[in-house]
């Protein structure tokens, strides 16, 4: 059977809905989050692509590469502020953020 | 055509269980290795499908910087993780619910939709100006004319990311003592040279 666009969605759509999961199963593992945060921005890419081949237009996969560019900027920043905030602190537990609570 | 499916599924059953060992991993070492295997079969779907430049650039972006500065991070962080999972049961039926209910409706719209029916399958990437060119050279195309401003808005975006990265990490240790050229030129001879007039023969001895 030939591979349409469709299945190409559905592995988007599950690994979309993996990122999901883990952001909920993860509640207190910043590092797992941000893994979860690009496994979403992967499957968004795969939605790009796919429609983009398959709709034979290429823009597609021109703003694929710029979520592509926004995934690792995201990473190097998040990953950043992690660090600090282990540095800080001593722990990266999401509960324990809540400094500017008041 | 059929070798075509068989690695769609191949490639696609290991993204979505790498996938799913990524957010379920004891280790988030081990989480950050099946992330890359994820975007690695990510990039064979990518080739799969026709879009060899961005599959390329998946494998370096992601493998070769993204996963590799998670990897150093979750090294370098001396965190008990044992400890950080204790929430794992708790959190676990909202999750499954959420997601279930996200699935769901993605499902349903893939399966209510089909998208644009008379299009061949165009595995080999559009034609640009009337001639058939190569993946990478057609990208380029469109991503020097049209999307020029955006792409070096791109750019701006990972130079701010860069220097945002290393302001928020560099910190002055006060106990390291470092070298100050600027100090070191701006010494005068008066400063340092210090002529003592020595008595012959000594006065004191």
């Amino acid at each position: 059977m030939a591979i349409g666009l469709a299945h190409y969605l559905t592995v988007a759509a599950i690994l979309f809905t993996l990122g999901i999961f883990g952001i909920f199963l993860n509640r207190k593992n910043v590092i797992i989050m941000l893994m979860s945060i690009e496994l979403m921005l992967l499957a968004v890419s795969i939605n790009l692509v796919a429609f983009s081949v398959f709709l034979n237009n290429l823009v597609g996969q021109a703003f694929a590469m710029f979520v592509l560019t926004v995934a690792a900027a995201e990473a190097a920043i998040g990953l950043a502020i992690l660090v600090v905030y282990f540095r800080n602190r001593g722990t990266i537990a999401v509960e324990d953020i809540n400094m500017m609570k008041g | 055509m059929i070798v075509q499916a068989i690695m769609f599924y191949v490639f696609a059953v290991l993204a979505v269980a790498s996938g799913v060992l990524v957010v379920s991993s004891r280790n988030p070492v081990h989480s950050v290795l099946f992330l890359i295997v994820a975007f690695f079969n990510a990039a064979g779907l990518f080739v799969l499908i026709g879009a060899e430049f961005l599959a390329m650039i998946l494998v370096i972006v992601y493998v070769g910087a993204v996963a590799v500065l998670f990897l150093f991070v979750v090294m370098m962080l001396d965190i008990d993780f044992v400890q950080l999972r204790s929430g794992f049961v708790r959190y676990l039926p909202i999750g499954a619910l959420v997601g279930f209910i996200l699935l769901a409706e993605l499902v349903l719209v893939i399966g209510s939709r089909v998208v644009a029916p008379g299009v061949p399958n165009a595995a080999a990437v559009s034609a640009v100006g009337g001639v058939s060119l190569s993946n990478t050279r057609a990208l380029g195309d469109i991503l020097y004319t049209r999307y020029l401003f955006a792409f070096q808005a791109a750019g701006l975006i990972l130079l701010v990311a860069m220097i945002g990265a290393i302001v928020l990490t560099l910190r002055h240790r006060a106990d390291v003592r470092r070298q100050s050229i600027a100090a070191q030129l701006a010494r005068t001879r008066a400063q340092t040279i210090e002529v003592v007039k020595v008595p012959i023969g000594g006065v004191g001895g």
